[in-house]
C-alpha cells in the first residue's frame, strides 16, 4: 500500500482545480500524508463536506492504496 | 439484524459514540487513540465500538456515512467527524462546546 506524493496531488488538483496544495510524507514511506488544501470549492460547507470532497478526490484510494492522510481544508 | 440496523441502534442508545480501532484503553491506531483520549480529556462518556471486531461493521460504518477511514465520532445520532475534524475543533474549543450544547458534559 503506497500512493506516490505526485499522484496524490495530481488526484486532488483534477477534482478541485484552484486548490493550493501542500503536502507532507510524514514518515517517508509514501503511505502517511499530511495535506493542508485551500479551495474556493470549501467556501461554505461544512468541515465535513470539505473532507469528503478531499476523499472523493481520491476515487475510492483513501484507506485502501492510501493508509493515512490527514486532512486540513480551507476556504478562499 | 442488518449492520445498518445495528449502527442505528448502537448511535441511538449512546450519546457518544466512537467507532474506532481496538478500544479506548488499548486502541490499535494513531488516529483512534488521539480521539480516545480528546474524549477523556474533556471527561466525556463514550461507547467505544472495535471495528476490528467486526468486518461487516469495519465496511458498513464506512457506507453508513460516506466516510472512508476510522475512527469516526457520532454524538446524539449524529456524524461528527473524523480524526482530524475532532483535533481541529478540540484546539478550537468547538468540541467542548459541542459537548455543552447537547448536554453531554
Amino acid at each position: 500500500m503506497s500512493l506516490p506524493l505526485d499522484e496524490l496531488k495530481k488526484l486532488i488538483k483534477e477534482s478541485i482545480p484552484d486548490a493550493s496544495i501542500e503536502i507532507k510524507d510524514l514518515m517517508g514511506d509514501s503511505n502517511h500524508y499530511a495535506a493542508i488544501i485551500k479551495s474556493s470549492k470549501f467556501n461554505n460547507l461544512s468541515k465535513i463536506e470539505q473532507h469528503k470532497l478531499v476523499y472523493k478526490s481520491l476515487k475510492g484510494k483513501m484507506g485502501n492504496e492510501l493508509h493515512a492522510l490527514s486532512i486540513t481544508t480551507e476556504g478562499k | 439484524m442488518d449492520t445498518k440496523d445495528k449502527i442505528k441502534d448502537l448511535i441511538k442508545e449512546n450519546d457518544v459514540c466512537l467507532f474506532m480501532k481496538g478500544t479506548p484503553d488499548s486502541p490499535q491506531c494513531g488516529f483512534s487513540m488521539a480521539v480516545s483520549n480528546v474524549l477523556k480529556h474533556l471527561n466525556v462518556k463514550f461507547k467505544g465500538v472495535n471495528i476490528l471486531e467486526d468486518n461487516e461493521l469495519r465496511q458498513g460504518i464506512k457506507d453508513f456515512s460516506d466516510w472512508p477511514t476510522i475512527p469516526q465520532l457520532y454524538v446524539k445520532n449524529e456524524f461528527v467527524g473524523g480524526c482530524d475534524i475532532v483535533k481541529e475543533m478540540f484546539e478550537k474549543g468547538e468540541l467542548k462546546e459541542l459537548f455543552v450544547s447537547k448536554k453531554i458534559i
